[in-house]
């Protein structure tokens, strides 16, 4: 076996100018500000920084275009961007600012064919697919892809729709679990797993972080080769580099810093 | 004064973060948008993100290609990063068959979709991955200084397969497979990793390439 690292990723939910946090993306909270709390993390070692405006607030003033700017004047490691983004013209925009990555959802539910558009002008690896997921169905082992920050509906099955955008041209897959998410409960293993075993691309796991625990767990059963961390760090619960301690401690292939 | 370090902008990708990092390295990052900006270049990086054939055909476009290709026969040192390390090879075999510069003898391909034991890994190889040397070592290259084992960031899907062994600078591994991390050839030096966006070793490597005197 090679040498396969897992990336550890900030998660920074944003409601212009602040960074915040909710519970099953719902019941908001202002933590600070988030270029601030990016550039901590960057010092402390974070491999990646992923913002999401949970507004959508885009071409409004003081938007998630301009936390970017201010964060990419400090902080040099890759930034993805997700929240409100619908046509070339925004992803071009975000990029300007000095994003890496785009992440979308809503539009690319609505259109698929935006994948596709995104990656042949911006390459794949740019277009990550954002998936809000909540388990349906009777019984385990579905779960249904839903939209507006885990409110509305789609009737998409989420490994289905994994799948086909991987085909249309996205290059990572972020899963999040709206079931788990700001519970602390741990990432929805088996949600993830179904996702990472069925797509060729990376898989970032979202939602649920409450230990370093849940981090092994997610990456050696649920074959995620990413995951994203949230109120954990925000309110320092555990530090980052107990976080990579930890990982490293369980066989979980870290970068070294 | 502060020296100045042109940047190739033929329109693709996120040069804000290359721009930063030139300045927190202590040069003045200028966008060049035609020859005029890249023929009084001293020290060029040439950037480059997406497709390869998109890439070479936007540098034409924007009458770019030549007063690079000018930049390099003039022994200016040039860093190439990720497509645009990967240009300076002959041709690269993504989506078809593509000519490069062709400055280093080799082509680019896929990465192998599954690992040397035969395990399946994701591609692209997106993650951290910590550089070895390769050839003649570190000395006295963009390398130097930089500890052996250091991560730096890489996220692609095509990788360069240079003919000689002697042009790879670093390498590294991913899932058993051997990627080709950077190149040097004389002037010309390519990284396939973003150091833009690998931290403090990123920009101790800019840094270095920014002190590299004209061959």
């Amino acid at each position: 076996m090679g040498d396969r690292r897992v990336r550890l990723i900030a998660r920074l939910d944003v409601k212009a100018p602040n960074l915040i946090k909710g519970i099953h993306l719902e019941g908001l909270r202002k933590i600070g500000d988030p270029a601030e709390f990016a550039l901590k993390y960057y010092e402390q070692g974070i491999d990646e920084i992923l913002y999401m405006d949970i507004v959508a607030s885009l071409y409004q003033r003081n938007s998630l275009g301009d936390i970017v700017t201010a964060t990419t004047e400090n902080v040099f490691i890759p930034i993805t961007v997700g929240g409100g983004i619908r046509s070339l013209a925004d992803v071009e925009k975000m990029m300007r600012c000095g994003a890496d990555k785009v992440a979308l959802n809503t539009a690319v539910v609505r259109r698929p064919e935006l994948i596709t558009e995104i990656a042949s002008r911006f390459g794949s690896q740019c277009m990550v697919l954002s998936i809000e997921a909540k388990q349906s169905g009777p019984g385990p082992g579905r779960w249904e892809v839903y939209v507006d920050n885990g409110r509305e509906h789609t009737g998409f099955d989420v490994v289905d729709w994994a799948r086909r955008a991987v085909d249309l041209g996205a290059g990572e897959v972020l899963v999040t679990s709206v079931d788990r998410e700001g519970t602390r409960k741990g990432f929805d293993v088996a949600l993830t797993r179904a996702v990472a075993d069925a797509v060729p691309v990376p898989v970032i796991a979202s939602g649920g972080m409450g230990s370093a625990g849940h981090l092994s767990e997610v990456v050696r059963a649920g074959h995620a080769d990413a995951v994203a961390m949230a109120d954990i760090l925000h309110y320092n619960r555990i530090g980052l580099p107990e976080i990579r301690t930890a990982a490293a401690g369980d066989g979980i292939g870290v970068r070294r810093i | 004064m502060k020296k100045t370090a042109v940047i190739v902008d033929y329109g693709v990708g996120n040069l804000r973060s290359v721009a930063r990092a030139v300045v927190a390295c202590g040069w003045d990052p200028v966008l060049a948008v035609d020859a005029s900006g890249v023929d009084k270049a001293e020290r060029i990086i040439l950037p480059g993100v997406g497709a390869f054939a998109s890439c070479v055909e936007a540098l034409t476009a924007h009458g770019l290609k030549a007063p690079v290709m000018r930049a390099m026969d003039d022994g200016r040192p040039i860093l190439g990063i990720c497509v645009g390390m990967q240009m300076l090879l002959d041709k690269s075999e993504e989506f078809g068959d593509h000519a490069g510069l062709g400055r280093i003898a080799g082509r680019v391909a896929a990465i192998p979709r599954g690992g040397a034991d035969g395990t399946p890994h994701k591609i692209p190889h997106i993650g951290w991955s910590p550089l070895q040397p390769a050839g003649a070592g570190w000395a006295d290259t963009i390398f130097e200084g930089v500890e052996p084992g250091s991560a730096c960031y890489f996220v692609h899907s095509f990788s360069a397969m240079p003919e000689r062994a002697d042009v790879k600078l670093a390498v590294c591994d991913y899932n058993g497979v051997e990627i080709c991390a950077a190149l040097r050839s004389g002037n010309l030096y390519g990284v396939q990793f973003h150091p833009e966006k690998s931290g403090p070793v990123g920009l101790k490597i800019i840094a270095n390439f920014l002190s590299m005197p004209k061959a």
